[in-house]
């Protein structure tokens, strides 16, 4: 097989940043090719080389295609020369069907009408080949489920004619197991047909289950390049870190007593749009000092019911809170915090940070009130307090003035966890607290996470990952189609990842 | 790796930071300034002209700086000219046509600029209306009451102690004494300010730097109050301006609420998960926005002695195109009240000096508009880049 692809030497400098050093990089024609590395290790900033984001006049080194030199000056280049991008957030329009999204900026029509009974024969077509059981052209896309919507994606990007490189950023980050399997079985089909494809995933049993070989990025370099067949799992997230990971989890501290801290009692809740009921009469307690994991699959009902009992108004719903014994009437997050309960958000983009504001303004905002001294905000105390944090917490930034989205997505989830930090709370809730985030960034906020507990913190743990659930959680509450079907004594009982499968599957 | 520790060596050497975009405006202004100068042969950069457009800039100043916060918030509110009209109009028919005394008369037009703007933040923060209807609704409706009070007859002339508000000068004396004021304020502020951070052992930027910016901010300072004395002295008007511009900085950039209003603007969304109450903040900058309308009604009828119901007409637009040419973004949660006011000033600067030049008015409008977009272009091209 040949080289379809080489990067040589390619370096990339942001103000003060290496984003990539010096980098070589080859895609062999018909291939799976993974690339991974930790969050900032410089697979973005490729991508976007690759796929003509940032035109040939902005870096150094030579993108060669068939061999050939080519210069990319705008996307539209790389499209030309067959290159496509699927980014980690969709691009799909969620109001429009799945015909109108196939076919969006490459309608199919006569002088400017469109042929929509052409569209419509073309889209059953890629329903079929894509295995969407149930779909139909006519379907709103927002309708559909996130593994079904990158599918779409997908067969979007491919059927411009001549997409012979496909590239995918995180794709799995946010699908079921179901639903990653069947978007790796239409990869490997394509690459059966000859297309190449560059996979970016932090996911490595999906990398080691897919890809046919694997190049690992660290700190803007490329450490090396190895045949998956070759290597083993531990190995690659040796090559990631540059450092062994013998512990993952850090050991299990103390055993919780059995005072109760946070109870919920009778939980019922609404979708606010579509009044579809997503949490059915859910009771559920915690003990103080314990970390209290959350599992289900995508749609259980997890945040919908914790972040309500926090008091958002994403959703509609009832139900009784108890802190420490008594109840606690909450209507909105100001109640929570000020009993002591603080809540980080598994959507940072949408309900995490304020994009428009810096690091040090990110991290004080929700506890700003204890920064006042007489009228005025002490500023000085601001920065102290933050550079605190920043240290404590290892945030990798310029300095705190830096805007949040200057931060890699591991750095700005530290930030969102300083933010509830800063004051003293009592009871932490992590709405998947390690979401798109890399194993060595995971690692350093479990270890928050168990110091948290020694301090006397309460920790809820939502999670979709059951290693994460079974290394973290002193109890596991398992949640399916909106009920909570059990809850589990994983310092007691051997709890095995199909055990907590099972009931999350509702088997 | 984990090592590279960039927070400590970022913090340390922090520089000094420029914002190029409220500098680029300031620049846009001097360049306006010097245009007309010489197309005029020298009328436009006189003491009486300057004392003019400073006081023709505070209408709409005003205006402005009311508009700003909404603007941040992510909000607009096109009721303001009409606001403005409504105040105006019932200090006249309270004073003037009733007899009642200027200060009830006053204190009445600015309740009722609350009342529109608590109205407004009503039905945008706990109804759901976005703000565009809801207040182009009001802009309807409050003009229609004002007419439908005052039957179209413009009142006049405004009682004696208002026209000192619109028309009055203070002597130059005292504009010395508050220029004198205003400098040992600002020097108390900074040097407290440095002190403080050091005994905090914060980083400070440097004092040849800091030394050199005061002494130009007091050059500046005297060379304005130099420059006013030559003609009449300070316009009372420019102190209302003054007053609020004060309050407007100290609010948002120092107090939990300024900064709630920025984040609000910036992610409504996680300033709900952070216990911010979103729905009260928008209502309380509605209504601080009707008041300070008001205020501005009350400041135009006794600059034009007198109050009709079509008086102010437009007058919003202004504002808002202040606020977007003084860098405020209409997404939301950026912007600075100082750079409303530059924007203020370069579309006075622009209108002051086209009638200096005899420009039929429509040209005006155009020149106005095409200023507009050409800032906001401006401001975009460099955000992409």
């Amino acid at each position: 097989m040949g080289t379809i692809l080489e990067a040589r030497n390619i370096t990339k400098i942001f103000p003060g940043v290496r984003a990539l050093d010096n980098i070589n990089f080859s895609l062999g024609e018909g291939e799976i090719h993974a690339i991974c590395g930790e969050n900032g290790a410089g697979k973005s900033t490729l991508n976007k080389v690759l796929c003509g984001v940032y035109p040939h006049t902005d870096y150094e080194g030579d993108l060669l295609i068939d061999g050939e030199v080519s210069k990319f000056k705008h996307i539209a280049d790389a499209e030309r020369k067959g290159i496509a991008i699927i980014h980690q957030e969709l691009s799909l329009f969620n109001l429009l069907s799945v015909t109108e999204n196939l076919f969006v900026g490459h309608e199919i029509n006569n002088g400017g009408i469109l042929d929509k009974n052409a569209m419509a024969k073309e889209a059953y077509k890629w329903i079929d080949w894509l295995n969407l059981e149930g779909v139909l052209p006519s379907m709103l896309v927002g309708d559909l489920g996130v593994g079904k919507q990158q599918l779409i994606e997908i067969a979007r990007a491919i059927r411009l004619t001549g997409v012979r490189i496909l590239i995918l950023d995180e794709p799995t980050a946010s699908l079921t197991e179901k639903e990653t399997e069947l978007l790796h079985g239409i990869l490997m089909k394509l690459r059966d047909e000859g297309t190449s494809i560059i996979y970016v995933s932090h996911k490595l049993d999906d990398v080691m289950e897919l890809c046919d070989k694997v190049t690992v990025f660290r700190d803007g370099e490329s450490v090396g390049s190895a045949d998956i067949k070759d290597i083993t799992q531990d190995e690659l997230v040796g090559m990631m870190v540059g450092r062994e990971i013998s512990e993952m989890y850090p050991v299990m501290g103390e055993l919780p007593g059995d005072e109760v801290i946070f109870e919920m009692k009778n939980f019922n809740v609404r979708e606010r749009m579509t009044h579809k009921q997503v949490v059915k009469d859910v009771s559920l307690s915690i003990r103080k000092g314990e970390i209290f994991g959350l599992y289900g699959l995508v749609g259980a009902g997890r945040t919908e019911l914790i972040s309500t009992a926090y008091g958002s108004d994403r959703y509609i719903g009832d139900g009784q809170v108890f802190w420490k014994g008594k109840p606690l009437k909450v209507k909105s997050p100001v109640d929570s915090l000020k009993a002591g309960i603080a809540y980080s958000t598994e959507d940072r983009k949408v309900y995490g940070i304020i994009p428009t504001m810096s690091v040090q303004k990110n991290t004080t905002i929700q506890f700003i009130k204890s920064f006042v001294n007489f009228l005025s905000i002490d500023k000085n105390l601001e920065v102290t307090r933050t550079e605190e944090m920043v240290d404590n917490l290892g945030i990798k930034t310029a300095t705190i003035e830096t805007k949040i989205v200057n931060l890699s997505g591991g750095n700005q989830q530290k930030v969102l966890l300083a933010r509830n930090l800063i004051s003293d709370i009592e009871l932490l809730i992590l709405d998947e607290p390690t979401r798109g985030i890399d194993v060595g960034a995971k690692q350093e906020i479990y270890t928050i996470m168990r110091e948290l507990v020694k301090s006397g913190v309460t920790i809820l743990m939502i999670s979709s990952e059951l290693p994460e659930i079974l290394g973290m959680s002193d109890n596991v509450g398992v949640m399916h189609r909106g009920r909570l079907t059990c809850v589990l004594d994983n310092r007691a009982e051997n709890l095995t990842q199909e055990m907590i499968m099972e009931k999350a599957a509702g088997i | 790796m984990s090592d590279i520790n960039m927070a400590g060596a970022g913090s340390a050497k922090k520089s000094i930071k420029i914002d190029l975009r409220k500098y680029m405006m300031v620049m846009a202004l001097v360049i306006i300034w010097i245009v007309f100068t010489v197309l005029t042969r020298g009328s436009y950069f006189t003491p009486r002209n300057l004392t003019n457009l400073f006081r023709q800039a505070v209408f709409t100043a005003i205006l402005a700086t009311g508009m700003f916060p909404v603007i941040v918030l992510g909000q607009i509110d096109l009721t303001v000219g009409s606001i403005a009209a409504l105040a105006g109009g019932l200090v006249g028919m309270l004073t003037t046509w009733m007899g009642l005394p200027f200060w009830f008369a006053v204190a009445i037009a600015l309740i009722a600029g609350m009342a529109v703007g608590i109205w407004n933040g009503f039905w945008v923060a706990y109804r759901g209306v976005p703000a565009f209807i809801a207040t182009l609704s009001s802009m309807l409706v409050f003009r229609a009451v004002l007419l439908g009070m005052t039957d179209g007859i413009t009142i006049s002339p405004m009682p004696e102690i208002l026209k000192g508000l619109g028309a009055g000068f203070l002597s130059p004396v005292f504009g010395y004494v508050l220029a004198v004021l205003a400098c040992v304020v600002m020097l108390f502020i900074q040097w407290n300010g440095r002190s403080k951070k050091i005994k905090m052992n914060l980083p400070t930027s440097s004092l040849i730097i800091e030394i050199i910016k005061t002494i130009l901010t007091v050059g500046l300072l005297f060379g304005f109050m130099y420059m006013m004395a030559s003609y009449k002295g300070i316009p009372v008007a420019l102190m209302i301006i003054l007053i609020l511009f004060v309050i407007f900085q100290y609010v948002f950039s120092s107090t939990v609420f300024g900064r709630r209003i920025y984040a609000i603007g910036g992610n409504a969304n996680a300033c709900q998960l952070a216990g911010i109450n979103i729905k009260a903040s928008t209502m309380i900058v509605f209504a601080m926005n009707g008041v300070v309308a008001a205020i501005a009604g009350i400041f135009l009828s006794s600059r034009l002695n007198s109050a009709s119901s079509a008086a102010a007409s437009g007058a919003e637009l202004d504002a808002i195109a202040a606020c977007v040419i003084g860098g405020i973004s209409m997404l939301g949660g950026i912007g600075t009240i100082s750079g409303v006011m530059i924007g203020a000033l370069v579309i006075q600067s622009i209108q002051n000096g086209m009638s200096l030049l005899d420009t039929p008015s429509f040209w005006q409008n155009i020149v106005k508009g095409l200023v507009l977009l050409v800032a906001v272009w401006f401001d975009i091209s460099r955000k992409n880049k």
